[in-house]
């Protein structure tokens, strides 16, 4: 039957066969007719008879299986049946009948999920939650969560929080964990009764139970949210249970404590710094553990232990696993970043291996790495030029292709290795590499004329003449009558910034407010990498007024941007743009509109900027760090279907009017006048307001 | 809340099914398998998504324990509650395996009956569950002498004269129930889990020892057991180095079962343990090991002719004479392309083999005596070898278990159960520590 035969037909002879007074044939046969019972609702009506008769059995557990099993009957119909037993069930003398009966006024309510609630049940749960069995208490709040539903779930006032938090010694770990999130949705009344309720909980931080110890540390963070301190005293206790879990046999317990632990370092990145060790790789553990460690190895990395975990990851990279081999070699490339010599080190060597996934994975680490870190361009062209044999997928030759392009001055074997390249294009497969050719051409040509001019010619010619690939020849064109311009003109074009432009990512490592995550920490969003839908809508609403800066901002901006505004726009975030999507697009526009502010940049912290500017749906990309006297952002946003990307400008000799006032200037794709004029007006809006805010 | 729970066996085949929502239909066991074959590699497989319903499984004994749902619940919960379950599963049946899934089906879901309702957690504790479970155990455990060759694996302290076979412990709980009623058995394993990386010179990089105390007890009524540790114990990071005859970890969890009222003075745990398998106290030791680790490896590698790696490994265990460590196995990566080997090993017990798939050469040795050294020649053919391609060997990963040794050095010094007690009930200590990571670099 389990194994997906159907032997619905027997269900006659199951009837019969459950009168029957042997225990063990009863459970099989109440089995059997829960999994037949929607497919044959007739038949399963003369069961009733039997069950119900079952239910007044002087054996608690005859009565408690068969109430259990009729209320697992769905199908219509089975209400009027099943009510009175129910209601018998809730004053039984049991407590493992009162269990089953409390959990079947909620299958009754889902049986039947239009009708009226019946508040003299829902009542009735509520005084059970005084029962003295602890899993009655329990099932009595997942029963009342059910019937509520649709006014928001059972209601946690203070005398049954109060109820609830004494009776947590009773409660075995699943209930304690079940009960520690519906108290997320209480709220202490005062600052005294808070740390009364967290004192009573304390214990519970250290609990053996991994689950139970997470609970209660999200019910920690969501508590004292006012009080960073208790937090961050929250997370220390319970460090300790997390690296266990991250150390546990089971490897599935493994990789979630892993992505909490992830989670706990993206506001204290601290936390684990001495426990580093904890996080090399077993050379058993699957390739999803591996990648979680290395991740976190990588956040970890500081003047102590920079050495062996080099040593640690520059082990990896020859693993078996190719994925493997190139995440451990990326890995080495973000630390890179801040201890370039001796990664660059590593790196070297492992071109030494001739393999191609991992010659391919460095050069793509040593662009990244340029980009980044220009002060290591020297280093990298060194090797670059110095490595014979190239990459062979088309990632890795496009990345050789546009360093040799970038930096073609350093490298001075580079017209050689393009020569091979032009050579073979009539064998490269990818349109992609032939575009990086292109570019890398034209952009070598530039620098190094004499060497180049007739390979160009030739690959020009190629391309424009015999290539198949639409967009490739429409790029060769392209440069084709760009060239026809003149040199000056090419350059102005072709060239852009070699490295990440001055301006600090605010990807990067910094410490994000607890707030932004707690209200993921512990759900299965977090592991399964995406956003689930969030059912605890009363958790995420509580939340939202932890968000302070937001809320100072919120009446200020609503209230003045329309009386600002002359015509009504709507702006909407839409999918985020990556930096070099906004780079691109912002090299290929033309500058539409260009105003003063008439305010001076706020002198309030960048993430109070960066709120504030989400608020009103403008996403901020990037801007200068600190009190530099040039200070630049690129914000962006999106409306009516079109997108608008804006620069703000303070203190650049070339502008005038923009030392003691920001200038803006917009770009947009498709042009929309109107939607300009309302962007510059909200902007104006709230910089005007952060300034009064901060003055 | 759960919506389903179903047990797959690896080839996907359904061993077990319970819906207790009616949420979702059954395909969803055929979508579940579906999207777990086609992961690659570096996917996580834990928790996965399809349309709103969530899947979250753990694979034990070569199966795959699944739980669905429409919810947002906590992913430790979940988690460990699958982990619970198998663990139940094996109390009752006596061994994971697919085919005592199979065989047992109607235990397993009484089980489930009793565990979960309407997707809600009720109990999973073996001393209320064993009142509502009616169905016996069929055990598959065929006699093999295989089975008597392993006698004296595990050291009993507390009996030397008598030693139970391994196998012992691996039988269904309940078979008391039955006329031929098993012995009143207690088994109290202290077992560790080693993971070492050793730095290319022979130094110690990282040691971690992760240790449990698992009670598998088949006394049919329970009465408190006292269990007395090392008196010299001592937890935490703040005591003085001086002292070498101290046993030290550094961090200790219990079972909350567990009364510790003696544990400051004495290092008495109190413990009434319910039938089946707990694990009543866990414990971490990081970095410093009170003894060396286990095996130290003296690898060369040269090149020979013009295109093969001559790999000499020596490698000593630094156990006590009297233990031995068992089912050694050393896995060497060998660089790209190697197409053949020859060996020279020690002794005929030990094997050898070329694994290409792998990039690895594997060497197996069964028994591993303390003290002794072995060495191994390996000459592997390497079409196209460049000086380069010897990077490519290295770090060599070692697997292995040690009967009757403990590396952090915890001990149990006394076994005693309340004299309440009614007939004579056998008593068992077993140590074991296995590798969890085991890397040398070269």
């Amino acid at each position: 039957m389990t194994q997906g035969l159907d032997v619905s037909a027997l269900f006659m002879d199951m009837v019969k066969a459950s009168a029957k007074v042997d225990i063990v044939q009863k459970k099989l046969v109440y089995l059997y007719m829960c999994t037949y019972a929607s497919d044959k609702p007739d038949l399963a009506l003369l069961a009733i008879n039997t069950f119900r008769k079952d239910c007044a059995d002087p054996n608690p557990m005859v009565r408690g299986l068969a109430l259990r099993n009729m209320c697992n009957f769905r199908m219509p119909g089975m209400t009027e049946y099943i009510e009175q037993p129910i209601v018998a069930g809730l004053r039984d003398k049991a407590s493992y009948v009162r269990r089953v009966a409390v959990l079947g006024c909620a299958k009754m309510h889902s049986l039947q999920p239009n009708t009226e609630i019946d508040g003299i049940i829902v009542n009735e749960l509520y005084a059970l939650l005084r029962d003295p069995d602890p899993v009655v208490v329990v099932n009595c709040l997942r029963a009342l969560e059910e019937i509520l539903k649709d006014e928001g779930g059972v209601v946690i006032n203070k005398p049954i929080a109060h109820h609830l938090l004494n009776r947590m010694k009773d409660l075995d770990s699943w209930a304690q964990s079940e009960v520690l999130t519906f108290l997320l949705r209480y709220h202490p009344r005062s600052d005294d009764e808070l740390f009364d309720v967290l004192s009573l909980l304390h214990a519970f931080l250290q609990s053996a139970h991994a689950h139970v110890a997470v609970a209660t540390l999200r019910l920690f963070l969501h508590l004292a949210s006012a009080h960073p301190a208790v937090q961050a005293d929250a997370l220390l206790c319970t460090s300790a249970p997390l690296l266990a879990t991250c150390g546990a046999a089971s490897r599935e317990l493994r990789f979630t404590g892993l992505c909490h632990v992830q989670q706990v370092m993206r506001s204290q990145p601290g936390l684990f710094g001495t426990h580093y060790k904890c996080f090399f790789c077993g050379y058993s553990e699957p390739t999803y553990i591996k990648f979680r460690k290395m991740e976190i190895l990588v956040e970890l990395v500081n003047d102590e232990n920079v050495a062996l975990v080099l040593e640690e990851l520059r082990s990896y990279c020859t693993d078996v696993s190719p994925e493997l081999a190139q995440a451990a070699i990326a890995a080495i490339g973000r630390i890179a970043r801040t201890y370039s010599e001796k990664c660059l080190d590593i790196l070297t060597g492992l071109l030494a291996l001739k393999q191609d996934h991992i010659t391919s994975a460095v050069i793509q680490t040593f662009r990244d790495l340029v980009w980044f870190c220009p002060q290591s361009t020297a280093a990298v062209c060194q090797t670059v030029e110095a490595c014979v044999d190239s990459p062979q997928d088309s990632e890795g030759k496009q990345t050789l292709l546009w360093l040799l392009g970038e930096h073609g001055e350093q490298i001075s074997s580079a017209p050689y290795v393009m020569e091979g390249y032009i050579d073979g294009l009539k064998t490269e497969l990818s349109s992609a590499v032939k575009m990086e050719l292109l570019t890398t051409a034209v952009k070598t040509f530039l620098c190094r004329p004499a060497e180049t001019q007739d390979m160009l010619g030739r690959l020009l010619h190629y391309c424009i003449e015999e290539e198949s690939d639409v967009c490739v020849r429409d790029r060769a064109l392209l440069y084709y009558r760009l060239l026809q311009r003149g040199v000056e003109e090419t350059r102005k074009v072709v060239t852009g910034p070699k490295s990440d432009p001055s301006m600090s990512v605010l990807t990067g490592r910094q410490e994000e407010p607890i707030s932004q995550w707690a209200s993921t920490f512990n759900t299965l969003g977090l592991l399964s990498g995406r956003d689930l839908c969030l059912q605890t809508a009363v958790i995420s609403a509580a939340d939202q007024p932890s968000n302070s800066t937001g809320k100072e901002l919120l009446p200020d901006v609503t209230l003045s941007s329309p009386n600002d505004t002359e015509e009504e726009i709507s702006l909407s975030l839409g999918p985020p743009l990556s930096h070099e999507t906004f780079e691109k697009m912002w090299l290929d526009l033309e500058i539409l509109h260009r105003q003063t502010l008439g305010s001076p940049r706020p002198r309030t912290a960048p993430d109070t900027l960066q709120a504030a500017l989400q608020l009103v749906k403008i996403q901020t990309l990037a801007f200068t760090p600190g009190d530099t006297v040039l200070w630049k952002a690129y914000i962006y946003t999106r409306s009516t279907g079109t997108l608008i990307l804006a620069e703000l400008l303070q203190g650049d000799p070339q502008a005038p009017g923009s030392d003691e006032s920001l200038v803006v200037s917009v770009k947009q794709q498709p042009v929309n006048q109107h939607a300009i004029r309302g962007f510059a007006s909200i902007l104006k809006s709230v910089l005007q307001t952060l300034n009064v805010d901060s003055s | 809340m759960i919506s389903q729970i179903f047990i797959l066996s690896s080839k996907g085949d359904h061993l077990i099914y319970k819906d207790f929502r009616g949420e979702a239909s059954k395909d969803s066991i055929n979508v579940f398998y579906e999207m777990v074959t086609a992961l690659s590699g570096d996917q996580t497989p834990v928790v996965m998504s399809h349309k709103d319903l969530h899947f979250i499984h753990v694979r034990q004994g070569g199966l795959y324990w699944v739980a669905s749902t429409k919810t947002n619940p906590s992913p430790f919960t979940i988690i460990e509650f699958l982990n619970r379950l198998a663990a139940l599963t094996k109390d009752y049946c006596g061994s994971l395996s697919e085919k005592s899934v199979r065989m047992n089906f109607a235990l397993i879901y009484e089980l489930l009956d009793e565990m979960v309702d309407f997707g809600y957690i009720q109990t999973t504790s073996t001393d209320i569950l064993k009142n509502f479970i009616q169905t016996e155990a069929v055990s598959s455990k065929p006699f093999s002498l295989f089975d008597l060759s392993n006698v004296g694996l595990f050291g009993a302290e507390t009996q030397q004269s008598k030693v139970a076979p391994s196998v012992a412990a691996s039988r269904p709980i309940m078979s008391s129930r039955g006329e031929q009623s098993g012995k009143n058995e207690i088994f109290v394993d202290v077992i560790e889990r080693l993971s070492v990386v050793i730095g290319s010179k022979g130094v110690l990089m990282k040691s971690d020892i992760q240790g449990e105390i698992r009670i598998k007890c088949f006394l049919p009524t329970s009465s408190e057991m006292r269990i007395g540790l090392n008196e010299e114990l001592s937890i935490g990071k703040s005591q003085q180095k001086g002292y070498s005859s101290a046993v030290r970890v550094d961090e200790c969890r219990f079972h909350q079962a567990v009364k510790l009222d003696e544990f400051d003075t004495f290092r008495i745990l109190k413990v009434c343990p319910s039938q089946g398998e707990q694990t009543v106290m866990q414990y971490q030791l990081c970095d410093e090991l009170p003894c060396a680790p286990p095996f130290q490896l003296f690898p060369s590698v040269q090149k020979d002719y013009v295109n093969r790696v001559l790999i000499f490994l020596k490698l000593r265990c630094d156990l006590p004479p009297k233990s031995t460590a068992l089912n050694v196995s050393i896995t060497v990566p060998v660089p790209k392309g190697s197409v053949s080997m020859s060996q020279e090993l020690s002794s005929p017990d030990q094997t050898a083999e070329l694994q290409p798939k792998n990039k690895a050469l594997l060497w197996e040795i069964p028994r591993f005596p303390g003290g002794a050294q072995l060495s191994a020649l390996f000459k592997v053919d390497v079409p196209g070898l460049s000086s380069a391609s010897l990077l490519e060997v290295g770090p060599v990963s070692m697997s292995f278990e040690l009967a009757k040794q403990t590396c952090s050095g915890l001990q149990i010094r006394f076994l005693r159960l309340a004299p309440t007690q009614t007939g004579l009930s056998q008593r068992w200590v077993r140590y074991v520590t296995h590798s969890d990571s085991y890397t040398i670099r070269i």
